[in-house]
């Protein structure tokens, strides 16, 4: 089946999983770090966070890729020659990641930035009046609570940034859709790798919306349902 | 233990105050005491020049209309909201103040304030038991991971708190499966825990169906009569008159009057405070 391109477009398939995951871990800190910062009671913080989140949703992802692929790495390079480091070569998939990370963390900053002000303002009084640091009430009072207020949001947010992983062939990186052109360009068959891809996107959304849905339910202990 | 002798006021109502446990007022340790507490917001000044000693043992209560600045003064006692001027001594440590750029007090040295914060525990109008937490793990969190008590110390402890809150059975239960009153004796247990110098209540019978109130107040007489140290912001004025031995009427930002709950309860001498019993009687 195939012609022999089934190994070609599976390689590819675990090349934007890779991406995909890894993108979604530097967005998800980027967020908490952009949300964080947003509500911190500090105004340059508030203003920088602010900054980012809207420059970044601003802008399509394309352009933004393109952007931060060429011009990221000479800034990067620029940025350690300056500081008498030497420059590093980034590889595709590094970039890729970092782009696409850049791109969601500023999305998921304001899911998180939503999901942290649904939680009630007792919450974190309780924590305060009880001796708790304000990183401590974060971390042990707001954080788990929040995850609950999150979770939809962020579910939509890891099924966009999972899509534009295509994105990625643009700057050069073997992902599931630079590989499906190719095979279709070849074969001229481009229909049938188009429609193989895209059964597997779905499937990888699928798979992750059962999971997302697992941890919704996990973290929402302690609420009765139809409360929200 | 030094003692502190200041405001006039403090003075005079030791005079009055029955003194519980037998020992005469001045012989017992100063637990609280709060001076000249300001507070505006914007030009609206809600808080002038406040002052409380809390002995120990002092139930004080705090009580006024709404808008009168007695919850704000509670909450500025452990800064959850922060005073323009004043001064909170607890347990004879001064917590250190320093002016901040936005014209209020904030604390020198955030560690002491949580320091003092744990010593001062605050049983909230909307208990704010933490949503996500069972009773029991709500109990323990502040033993074990502000005070550094050991877990199973504290999981013991933490029985008999519940214990005298009449609330054996539940610790497993999450804070939004049972009744407020049930939720409100969760946070008195919560406030135990940590063994604190003075308890901090903010109305904590308001949120609470009528029918509630009963078992939380019961609970509070007989913190009370253990002898725990209370300031207690309340709209139940047979509590005040019953289990209080100080009672101070805020009106405007100001202590309107004060004094012996049974004396001026009964017998008011400002016109405010007549109007305001005859309004809540």
């Amino acid at each position: 089946m195939f012609e022999g391109y089934t190994g070609y477009i599976v390689a590819g398939a675990t090349t934007t999983l890779q991406i995909a995951l890894s993108s979604l871990a530097v967005a998800t800190v980027l967020g908490l770090i952009g949300a964080a910062c947003r509500l911190a009671p500090n105004l340059l913080l508030n203003r920088v966070a602010e900054a980012y989140s809207t420059l970044v949703r601003g802008v399509p992802d394309l352009v933004l890729m393109l952007l931060v692929f060429y011009g990221g790495q000479t800034a990067a390079n620029a940025l350690l020659e300056a500081l008498g480091l030497p420059a590093i070569d980034f590889n595709q998939f590094m970039a890729g990641v970092l782009t696409l990370g850049f791109i969601y963390g500023a999305y998921l900053s304001e899911t998180f930035r939503g999901a942290i002000m649904a939680v009630p303002k007792g919450q974190w009084e309780a924590g305060w009046a009880y001796g708790m640091s304000r990183p401590r009430v974060f971390l042990r009072i707001i954080l788990p609570q929040m995850i609950r207020f999150a979770i939809p949001g962020y579910t939509n947010n890891w099924l966009v940034l999972t899509k534009a992983t295509a994105l990625v062939s643009v700057i050069g990186l073997q992902d599931m859709m630079f590989r499906a052109r190719e095979a279709g360009a070849a074969t001229r068959e481009p229909f049938t790798y188009l429609l193989v891809v895209g059964a597997v996107y779905l499937a990888i959304t699928s798979v992750s919306l059962l999971l997302l849905k697992w941890a919704e339910k996990r973290y929402s202990a302690g609420v009765r349902m139809g409360e929200i | 233990m030094m003692e502190v002798q200041n405001s006039q006021f403090s003075s005079e109502t030791a005079a009055t105050m029955p003194a519980p446990a037998g020992l005469s007022p001045a012989g017992r340790v100063v637990k609280l005491q709060v001076e000249n507490l300001h507070k505006s917001y914007g030009s609206h000044e809600v808080l002038k020049g406040l002052s409380l000693t809390a002995r120990a043992g002092d139930v004080i209560s705090i009580i006024g209309s709404s808008g009168s600045g007695k919850s704000t003064f509670l909450r500025c006692i452990n800064m959850l909201e922060r005073p323009h001027t004043g001064r909170i001594v607890v347990a004879g440590e001064e917590l250190e103040l320093v002016k901040a750029r936005d014209g209020m007090l904030k604390a020198a040295r955030e560690v002491q304030l949580q320091k003092m914060r744990s010593r001062l525990a605050m049983v909230f109008q909307h208990f704010n038991l933490w949503a996500h937490m069972t009773v029991l793990e709500n109990i323990i969190e502040a033993p074990v991971h502000v005070l550094g008590v050991d877990k199973d110390e504290a999981v013991a402890r933490a029985r008999g708190y519940l214990a005298k809150v009449g609330l054996s059975g539940v610790e497993d239960k999450y804070p939004a499966h049972m009744s407020g009153g049930q939720q409100q004796r969760v946070a008195i247990a919560r406030a135990l825990a940590v063994e604190p110098e003075v308890m901090l209540f903010d109305e904590p019978t308001s949120a609470l169906d009528p029918e509630l109130v009963g078992e939380v107040l019961k609970v509070m007489r007989t913190l009370a009569e253990e002898g725990r140290t209370m300031v207690v912001v309340t709209h139940e004025m047979g509590f005040a008159r019953d289990v209080a031995n100080h009672v101070m009427f805020l009106h405007q930002g100001r202590v309107e009057e004060e004094g012996c709950p049974k004396a001026i309860l009964a017998n008011p001498q400002s016109e405010r405070l007549q109007q305001f019993l005859s309004k809540t009687r």
